[in-house]
């Protein structure tokens, strides 16, 4: 900063008083704009980084270096071989007659790297698919075939209204009903977590994307789409007795097994949107009788721990995506790529900071408290 | 010409037309993190807007090593004198410093370096946690570095404009003032239009209502 106290060449400083406020208040206005921009002035305000608090808290506890949601999985590794099917749709590479390598991660919902697998509602599958035209297309999704809820401040709720008692360690039902009440569509989607049967395995879980994205062909026609990675393993469900009973783990033993039997396939379904369909908003189904493709196969071929593999340090980021797909107005879809951000920033920050040896280390535990 | 009394015109255009996408690109950096709706839009602008800047301050140090910058006033303090210089050549480096170090997290983070659908630029630094977690403290504190020393050097600028009035603000804002020619610019005094800057001083004069 200048001294103000010489001026040399202003004579009369009276004069100057006018002029040294004038750029008080300039600079002054110049760094509010800049703290408000950052939300530092507005503490109310949802921002990705009081979101990510909010899910930690709901956690219970940080697990240092884990994700901060779907924190327990596995890495996997193989590759998608498109049909051609899907060219008529979108010029993504990946739909050309061709094997795209990816490194993907299966998992569970749920913020604990030690949760039990026969609790987890939800299973998940992410994808980073490389093609050889050097892009790359990034997915997250899960078994549910809905969202829950309606919109990103509604989830954030979800996510208060589920954070534990200190007293209890419980969710607060009350806080619980509540939330329910306000958000009625929130009922589909427990009906779903309550009546949908449980699938044996990773293998036979069908993994939707959810969120609705727009697909752009070579001749620039634009379609709304969803798609979900369908499994060809057979479907069989598990009783409430085969869960009860089920080991802690038994989503990656069984992985394991049925890996060293060979690779698994899911088919990738594309589902075109008629006009009208819900776009913005991912807990509304579109009717069962869209157009629906089949455009290529995801076949997966090997597995590592996660605390090792080349998963970790990945953020499947839903909105990394290759030309000829994009983004539709889906709110949450940038809402979530704006809290899984923060999410990667925490854990390669805690790795960086040493303070995630159990998330890193090769004997990390599987499924025991560190 | 050694004795410049301007910044010649690849300097001045450059430094206003950065100014203006400096100060845009720390406030959309700051405002798309804190975003749970603008984020995606505004870091695909802030890719491309920073490797420009990375491409314009080469160009702009290259002129400046062969240009030199006309002289601050002599009688200028030399704290100010100092600051003045030091905080220049801070502005220069993080001029730099920023989309470097933007460019390398990305790497780093394992994420594609997208400038536009279709165009990346290659990695610079090997995929690893630790090194992602490092730039990317970096990036926030060297943005808020940035921030801090473009608001002191602004409040510097107008303080040479309104209270020095000593040409400073002049030799960014325009160019030499044409050669002194008693027919065409009788009332310039010559001595002044070198060493100050006579037509700037005469319109903030006006301005400010002073008769001198
Ligand atoms: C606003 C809504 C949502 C929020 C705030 C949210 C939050 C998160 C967070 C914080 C992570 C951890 C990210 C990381 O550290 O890498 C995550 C992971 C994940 N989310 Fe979401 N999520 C949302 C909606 C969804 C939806 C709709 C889906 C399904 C389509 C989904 C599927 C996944 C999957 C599959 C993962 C694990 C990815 C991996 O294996 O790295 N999420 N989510
Ligand atoms: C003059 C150049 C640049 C300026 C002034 C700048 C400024 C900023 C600021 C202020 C932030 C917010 C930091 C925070 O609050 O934590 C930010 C974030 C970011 N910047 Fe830059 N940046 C520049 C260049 C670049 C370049 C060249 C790239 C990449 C090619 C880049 C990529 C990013 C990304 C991806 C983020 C968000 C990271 C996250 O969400 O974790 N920046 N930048
Ligand atoms: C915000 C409004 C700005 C104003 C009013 C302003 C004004 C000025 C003025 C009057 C000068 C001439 C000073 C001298 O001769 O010593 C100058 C020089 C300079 N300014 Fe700015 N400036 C602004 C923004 C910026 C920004 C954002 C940057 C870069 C980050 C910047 C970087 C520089 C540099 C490096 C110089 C030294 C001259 C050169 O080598 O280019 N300025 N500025």
């Amino acid at each position: 900063m200048p001294d103000l106290e010489s001026r040399p060449a202003s004579p009369n400083p009276r004069r100057a008083w006018p002029a040294l406020l004038g750029i008080t208040l300039i600079v002054a206005a110049a760094a509010l704009a800049f703290a408000w921009v950052a939300g530092w002035l507005t503490p109310s305000r949802l921002t990705p980084q009081r979101f990510t608090n909010a899910i930690e808290t709901s956690n219970g506890h940080i697990y240092r270096g884990f994700r901060r949601a779907h924190a327990k999985g596995v890495c996997v590794a193989g590759y998608f071989e498109g049909n051609g099917q899907g060219v008529t749709l979108s010029s993504a590479r990946i739909f050309a007659p061709v094997r795209t390598p990816f490194v993907g991660r299966l998992s569970v919902g749920g913020g604990s790297p030690y949760g039990l697998d026969s609790k987890a509602r939800v299973r998940s599958m992410a994808l980073e698919l490389n093609s050889d035209d050097g892009q790359q297309w990034r997915m997250a999704m899960n078994s549910f075939p809905f969202f829950g809820v309606a919109s990103v401040q509604a989830f954030y709720e979800q996510t208060v209204a589920n954070t534990p008692d200190p007293a209890t360690g419980q969710p607060d039902p009350v806080k619980q009903a509540a939330f329910a009440k306000a958000h009625p569509e929130f009922a589909r989607f427990a009906a779903w977590a309550k009546s949908a049967p449980w699938p044996t395995s990773w293998a036979n879980t069908t993994y939707n994307g959810v969120n609705t994205f727009r697909f752009i062909n070579r001749a620039g026609e634009q379609h709304d789409v969803r798609w979900s990675m369908q499994p060809q393993t057979a479907f069989a469900a598990m009783s409430s007795e085969q869960r009860e009973a089920a080991d802690g783990n038994f989503l990656s033993e069984d992985l394991d097994v049925r890996l060293a039997q060979g690779p698994m396939r899911w088919d990738m379904v594309v589902t075109v949107a008629k006009p009208g369909d819900p776009i913005v908003d991912p807990s509304q189904s579109w009717p069962e009788d869209r157009r629906h493709v089949i455009v290529g196969t995801v076949v997966i071929e090997s597995t590592t721990p996660q605390t090792t593999g080349a998963c970790r340090d990945i953020n499947y980021d839903p909105l990394v995506l290759p030309t000829g797909v994009e983004g539709s107005g889906d709110p949450v879809l940038a809402a979530r790529s704006a809290v899984y951000s923060v999410s990667f920033n925490r854990r390669e920050h805690d790795i960086a900071s040493g303070k995630a040896a159990s998330a890193t280390g090769p004997a990390a535990p599987q499924g025991a408290k560190p | 010409m050694s004795s410049a009394t301007h910044f010649n015109l690849t300097a001045r255009v450059l430094h206003w037309s950065m100014a203006a996408l400096i100060v845009t690109m720390l406030f959309v950096g700051i405002g798309m993190v804190a975003s749970m709706s603008w984020r995606p839009s505004l870091v695909s602008l802030h890719r491309p807007l920073g490797i420009a800047i990375l491409l314009l301050a080469i160009v702009r140090l290259l002129n400046r090593l062969r240009h030199r910058p006309p002289p601050l006033p002599a009688d200028l303090p030399a704290v100010q004198m100092l600051a003045a210089k030091a905080s220049h050549w801070v502005l220069y480096a993080l001029m730099f410093a920023m989309p470097l170090v933007g460019w390398s997290m990305l790497s780093a983070g394992g994420y594609p370096v997208t400038m536009f659908k279709g165009f990346m630029l290659p990695p610079i630094m090997p995929h690893n946690a630790t090194s992602y977690a490092l730039l990317r403290s970096a990036h926030t504190r060297l943005a808020l570095l940035l921030f801090a020393t473009v608001l002191m050097h602004l409040a510097a600028a107008l303080f040479h404009a309104w209270v020095r009035r000593d040409g400073v603000f002049a030799s960014m804002a325009r160019g030499e003032p044409p050669p002194v020619d008693a027919t065409l610019a009788p009332a310039v005094d010559a001595d002044e239009a070198r060493s100050g800057d006579a037509d700037e001083t005469a319109a903030l004069a006006q301005v400010n209502g002073d008769e001198r």
